[in-house]
């Protein structure tokens, strides 16, 4: 009877950890200022999952304690610590940037604890630090810059002026863009982070003369450069291309028809024919009231894939092999079956989408063609992971 | 194609020169004048943009929202210098920098409560939105022009008012002498209130102005602010033609550090490295410029008490 009850008490912080009554999710994200867009479009789509699911991801009920970053890696780091510690939190996802993420990584894996992220893909995690607690459920942060390198080779543009903000995402996307586009680079230019007034290097850009420029801005600085550049008249004269990250839904609205003619790329679109793209798309808009970006869709599918991973191991999150692998093996997203390459990125396919004007005037994104079938990223045969 | 390169680098220094010309002239003549240090003189400048996005969005007209960002900043103003700074006048400057440091932190946090933690969009006014041709193979923003324009008509009539009427000849002797102002019956307790009312009303239309350019968020105004001391470090505090000067060389400066340092570094090292170094080089090469002006001339290029 008594090893009997000393077994049964064993048993109960264990099961208090491992199979929570409640799952609770820590979601950091970037929901003030130039980045706010991003984070919120993450978040509303993470919530929408949710509400999809019954609230419940793998048959346990969520609670999601959400945490602003503002896209500062030292507010990020204490408001990790603060979910771990003392929330105890089971997961966590929502990172908008990917210098808050590596800013934070240590400290999440170091616990043990899984990060599902919807859309910070950096190159450090792919390869040779690619780590069991990560998985990327959108892209690796190469992936649609190389699509728009693709691109721009197949256009034979012969020369290109290129442009990022100088932090890691930036530099992984001209490396992206560089590893597809074979034609000359006149300029390759990093700005500061944050950075809102363009003027300096639109003046470059015009004297530079370049048949093409591609230049990856999100969130506030997209809207910025974008519009200085319709607004100094270089829209007519030099073609600007753009990953879908300065060509969603947040960016035009801002934007408006300067944008429209504007070619990029994407892992998806509002057109991709599958029930769960068409569900959360018209749920989206109505719930919202606005079109959904890439970033919305990300959430959702992270969302879904916890949802996935969960219900392979029961709800058993210390089956931590068998939750990474039910995901790797794939599951069902807004952009149909998504597999997984070993590092924990998706191989899928990439689109071409143009900005157009439709009948009744709303300026949105139309999918033209695909660039890219099944494919991974540049790194993952450096990940040692099994 | 350089000769267009740097006519177009030289209106982008002159336009962000006049913009910090309108912080720094309110800033300088507080300081000069009033003898404060006014930290918060970056928070009615973020003010001046969340009322101008607020009001043109709501009416739809650009300008519209000019003049309300105008009229209400200077509002604010009078009632902050009534209740905050009239207290602190006599006292040392560290207490001025807590007390204003502070009221950053009240317009920022209740920015966020008003506003809300997202930028908000203030657009160009659309008739403004197409470039325009400045030179035969140079074409430029309408909007950029128009902001060097108001730019310039504004530090045209500040001078007017400085240097022709009784009210600026009463704030030039309030800057040069103080005591000896109000012993020779200058009404000192009112031009305090104008001249603020004054500088809030131009870091406004900085605010405003600029709203299209950069993004009205909170937080903007800290970032301003410190090149706004710089310019008048440079120029000399108190002095509206040293703030001038000086805002014109930060603006240039700046610009021309930004748009010529790296590609100059790029052809010594690879990209990455050179847009490090770049960018640094030039913000330090505004520090630089306040680092000569002060060796050479401790007082600024314009001192205004001998």
């Amino acid at each position: 009877m008594c090893v009997l009850l000393a077994a049964v008490l064993s048993l109960v912080p264990w099961q208090a950890r491992s199979q929570p009554r409640t799952l609770r999710i820590g979601f950091v994200s970037t929901l003030s200022g130039g980045g706010a867009a991003l984070g919120v479009d993450v978040l509303d789509g993470f919530n929408l999952a949710l509400r999809h699911l019954g609230n419940r991801l793998g048959g346990l009920p969520v609670e999601v304690l959400t945490a602003d970053d503002q896209q500062n890696p030292d507010v990020a780091r204490s408001a990790v610590e603060r979910l771990l510690r003392r929330d105890r939190a089971d997961l966590l996802t929502g990172i908008i940037f990917s210098n808050v993420l590596l800013a934070v990584g240590d400290l999440v894996f170091g616990s043990g604890v899984f990060y599902i992220s919807p859309n910070a893909g950096p190159s450090e995690y792919a390869g040779s630090q690619c780590n069991l607690h990560f998985l990327n459920v959108a892209w690796q942060n190469d992936n649609l810059h190389e699509a728009m390198g693709h691109y721009a080779q197949l256009k034979r543009y012969e020369t290109a002026f290129i442009l990022a903000p100088n932090y890691p995402a930036g530099r992984d996307a001209l490396t992206g863009f560089k590893r597809f586009y074979k034609g000359q680079v006149v300029s390759e230019v990093y700005t500061r982070l944050g950075q809102l007034d363009y003027s300096a290097e639109i003046a470059q850009i015009r004297a530079a003369r370049p048949r093409a420029v591609y230049a990856f801005y999100p969130g506030a600085m997209g809207v910025n450069f974008i519009k200085q550049y319709a607004e100094a008249g270089l829209m007519q004269q030099v073609p600007l291309l753009l990953p879908g990250f300065s060509a969603d839904a947040d960016v035009i609205r801002a934007v408006g028809k300067p944008m429209v003619g504007v070619f990029n790329s994407s892992h998806w679109a509002l057109e991709l024919f599958n029930p769960i793209n068409r569900r959360f798309v018209e749920d989206f808009r109505r719930s919202y009231n606005r079109v959904p970006a890439l970033y919305a869709s990300q959430g959702y599918d992270a969302a879904l894939a916890i949802d996935h991973g969960l219900r392979a191991v029961g709800g058993d999150l210390s089956r931590k092999a068998e939750f990474r692998n039910a995901i790797l093996s794939g599951f069902d997203s807004t952009r149909g079956r998504v597999r997984f390459n070993r590092n924990g990125y998706p191989i899928q396919n990439y689109y071409l989408r143009q900005v157009v004007e439709s009948a009744n005037g709303e300026v949105v994104n139309r999918l033209v063609g695909t660039i890219f079938r099944n494919h991974g990223d540049a790194y993952a045969s450096q990940c040692r992971l099994r | 194609m350089a000769g267009g390169l740097v006519v177009e680098q030289l209106l982008n220094g002159l336009q962000f020169g006049l913009m910090l010309f309108l912080l720094s002239a309110g800033l300088t003549l507080v300081l000069g004048v009033m003898d404060v240090v006014n930290l918060a003189h970056g928070s009615l400048y973020m003010l001046g943009a969340y009322v101008a996005a607020t009001v043109a969005g709501a009416t739809g007209s650009f300008w519209a929202g000019v003049g309300a960002a105008v009229v209400a900043t200077a509002a604010v103003g009078l009632v902050v210098e009534a209740t905050v700074l009239r207290r602190v006048y006599p006292r040392d400057h560290l207490t001025q920098v807590l007390a204003t440091f502070a009221l950053i932190l009240v317009f920022n946090e209740g920015a966020r409560i008003v506003w809300g933690p997202q930028a908000l969009l203030l657009s160009v006014p659309p008739e403004l939105s197409r470039p325009v041709a400045v030179l035969p193979n140079l074409t430029y923003s309408a909007y950029r022009l128009v902001v060097l324009g108001v730019g310039a008509g504004l530090a045209v009539l500040l001078f007017l008012v400085i240097h022709r009427t009784r009210l600026g000849m009463w704030v030039r002797a309030g800057a040069s002498n103080r005591a000896m102002a109000r012993a020779m019956g200058v009404p000192i307790q009112q031009v305090f209130a104008v001249v603020f009312a004054l500088s809030a009303a131009l870091s406004a239309v900085a605010g405003a102005l600029l709203g299209p350019i950069l993004a009205v968020q909170v937080g903007m105004g800290e970032d301003i602010l410190i090149l706004a001391f710089v310019v008048i470090v440079i120029g000399g505090i108190g002095s509206v033609k040293g703030s001038l000067v000086g805002a014109l060389l930060v603006g240039t400066v700046d610009t021309a550090g930004r748009a010529f340092l790296p590609p100059l570094f790029a052809q010594l090292m690879s990209p990455e490295a050179a847009s490090n170094l770049g960018p640094a080089l030039a913000s330090v090469l505004i520090y630089l410029l306040m680092a000569v002006v002060l060796f050479v001339r401790p007082q600024g290029l314009f001192p205004v008490r001998a």
